[in-house]
């Protein structure tokens, strides 16, 4: 079991207030992750979850026990942090064993437990090395064995992966994936990279200024974002998002269309623009147009499509698939 | 680009080092000839370099007007013993400020250093005085209570760099491994520390053995260590170059052989820091 559940849960360092009260219900067995950008307090509400910082103000339940005031270590959960944080004195053993060492477990329960894991992780050659001596794929993986050895309740993990380059981070987030499906333990996840939120979670939490802008799983947030701040920071490449004339002719004061719902056409269209920078991918492209009286925007389509830079062209947004929004940027 | 460097300047460079070592080196290289030379030749023009009769006779005759044990011994439990106390006060100073600092540590840093900006003189008077006072004239544990003191700030300064390079993170993590604040120190902190905590004790060590203002002013008879033993040299039936050789020689064997076997740990405690 692994229920977490969040009561008005704010933090305050002195008088700067980082994160006002926030309620949220995570179920268990689900994978959560928590995005946004830069500063916006996602880090510091797992720290929270996980006991390494107080809470201001509520409470913090975990399988139905108010553990706001525990110790880290009581709360039975297990973190993965982004700079690994492995022991460097130690062995891979070592690594994974501590747990199950501070645990006061036997020497033979925690060898199979360790080997079980190394089995899971591909670690068993590199038991007997020091983290200085393994790549950084390989430590976020002893990390990740020394979470999983204790059979938590819940899996935090801290931006595990942006130390890693993108091929690896690539590789690494359908291993995590993998394993949730494995363990059907309960995961929090933070990253401030939309891609791994959308490929990775059941629910994603998008957090802006410590305040939660909306929950809901990938799809939900794609297709219906509650307001300008979620639909412009779930999708790539951003959707656009139009302001003026524009906008007001569809009584809203920002417009938006994803850059896959707008239709180009060297022919006709609803809006006449100029091509700027062309972006090929091989599979699609990605067109940024200069549009009179509307602006800049960007427009994906398939492979195939050449234009020139400084190219006439006309742009049409698919009228279904409109996000209109009102002053204070709330969906309409 | 790598830099080339040519035969020739690399030629160069090695002699220079080398001269300009063997400089540095020379006066302790001439007090150890001069310690085994008479009397007479220790002041012979020209000096003789390697070919004299070389004689113990100073060393015994040290031996036998002073009590060379009794000063060594005296050397080791003041600097030893300043050393440990002054690391069993530092090591949790420098781990609260290490780890958690607050708006004020930089300051309390900046004061502890500012202290050993006075000059020591400045209060030879006032301690002399609590010294007496309190008994503690001449006594083994006064000078450890001073030197502890004086190098606290070192100590302090030395280990907090050190702390400062361990990732906080490793520190949390081991909190969510179940570790309670006693297992933590001694599973995770100190092995990462041992290096650092080694070096900070053996350059103190060093520094409380070497330290002579106080250990002169504050010491007659029973606590002299080696620096008073040298000093006693020095007067006053004038200067007797081959004793007083023979006396530094036996002096400093016991820090400069310790010096020897843990420099690795020195250069390392000296430059920590520097490099990153």
């Amino acid at each position: 079991m692994g229920s977490i559940t969040l009561e008005k849960v704010s933090k305050s360092f002195g008088t700067t207030s980082v994160i006002p009260e926030i309620d949220l219900e995570i179920d268990d067995g689900e994978f959560v992750v928590f995005v946004g950008p830069s500063g916006c307090g996602k880090s510091t509400l797992l720290r929270m979850i996980a006991g390494l910082e107080d809470l201001s103000g509520g409470r913090i339940i975990i399988d139905g026990k108010d553990m706001s005031s525990e110790a880290p270590a009581k709360r039975g959960l297990s973190m993965v942090f982004q700079s690994y944080a492995l022991y460097p004195h130690m062995s891979v053993y070592g690594n994974i064993a501590f747990p199950l060492k501070m645990d006061g477990q036997d020497k033979s329960a925690i060898d199979k437990k360790v080997k079980d894991a190394a089995n899971i992780l591909n670690l068993t050659n590199y038991l007997d090395r020091r983290p200085g001596q393994l790549s950084g794929g390989q430590r976020q993986r002893v990390a990740i064995g020394r979470a999983i050895v204790r059979q938590p309740k819940a899996f935090l993990f801290d931006e595990p992966l942006s130390n890693l380059d993108a091929a690896l981070r690539g590789n690494m987030r359908l291993e995590i994936s993998d394993l949730h499906h494995q363990l059907k333990t309960t995961m929090i996840y933070v990253t401030h990279d939309q891609v791994e939120a959308m490929t990775m979670a059941d629910k994603i939490v998008v957090l802006n200024a410590g305040r939660i802008e909306q929950v809901g799983s990938p799809l939900e947030l794609y297709r219906s974002p509650r307001n300008v701040f979620v639909a412009g920071f779930i999708g790539s490449p951003r959707m656009n998002l139009i302001e003026g004339q524009e906008a007001a002719k569809q009584n809203a004061t920002t417009l938006g269309v994803r850059p896959e719902h707008v239709r180009i056409s060297k022919t006709e269209g609803a809006w006449k623009g100029t091509v700027g920078v062309t972006e090929h991918l091989g599979s699609d492209t990605f067109i940024h147009v200069q549009v009179d009286g509307v602006g800049k925007i960007t427009v994906r389509t398939d492979g195939d499509f050449s234009t020139d830079f400084g190219q006439q062209v006309y742009l049409t947004p698919e009228a279904t698939r409109l996000h209109r929004f009102d002053a204070n940027g709330q969906a309409i | 680009m790598a830099r080339t460097v040519t035969t020739r300047r690399k030629l160069t460079f090695t002699i220079l080092g080398w001269a300009i070592g063997l400089l540095i080196f020379f006066p302790i290289l001439w007090t150890f000839l001069t310690s085994f030379k008479t009397e007479g030749t220790a002041v012979a023009t020209p000096p003789q370099f390697l070919f004299f009769d070389w004689t113990l006779e100073n060393y015994h005759e040290v031996q036998s007007r002073s009590d060379y044990m009794k000063h060594v011994t005296n050397s080791v439990v003041i600097s030893v013993g300043s050393t440990l106390i002054g690391l069993a006060l530092a090591i949790p100073a420098a781990w609260a400020m290490a780890f958690s600092p607050t708006k004020r540590t930089k300051d309390v840093l900046m004061w502890m250093l500012s202290t050993k900006m006075m000059p020591p003189v400045g209060v030879l008077v006032p301690l002399y005085l609590i010294f007496r006072d309190w008994g503690l004239l001449d006594t083994r544990l006064g000078l450890v209570a001073v030197l502890t003191m004086i190098n606290l700030p070192i100590i302090v300064w030395m280990l907090y760099t050190y702390f400062k390079e361990i990732p906080g993170e490793i520190l949390e993590a081991a909190r969510m491994d179940g570790a309670s604040l006693m297992k933590e120190i001694v599973y995770v902190l100190t092995p990462m520390a041992v290096p650092g905590i080694a070096s900070t004790m053996l350059l103190n060590i060093i520094l409380a053995w070497n330290e002579a203002f106080w250990t002169l002013n504050l010491t007659a008879a029973n606590a002299a260590p080696l620096t008073a033993f040298i000093a006693s040299y020095s007067s006053p039936e004038g200067l007797f170059w081959a004793k007083l050789s023979a006396a530094s020689t036996m002096a400093i064997a016991p820090i400069l052989i310790m010096g020897w076997f843990s420099q690795k740990q020195l250069v390392r405690g000296l430059t920590f820091g520097a490099v990153k």
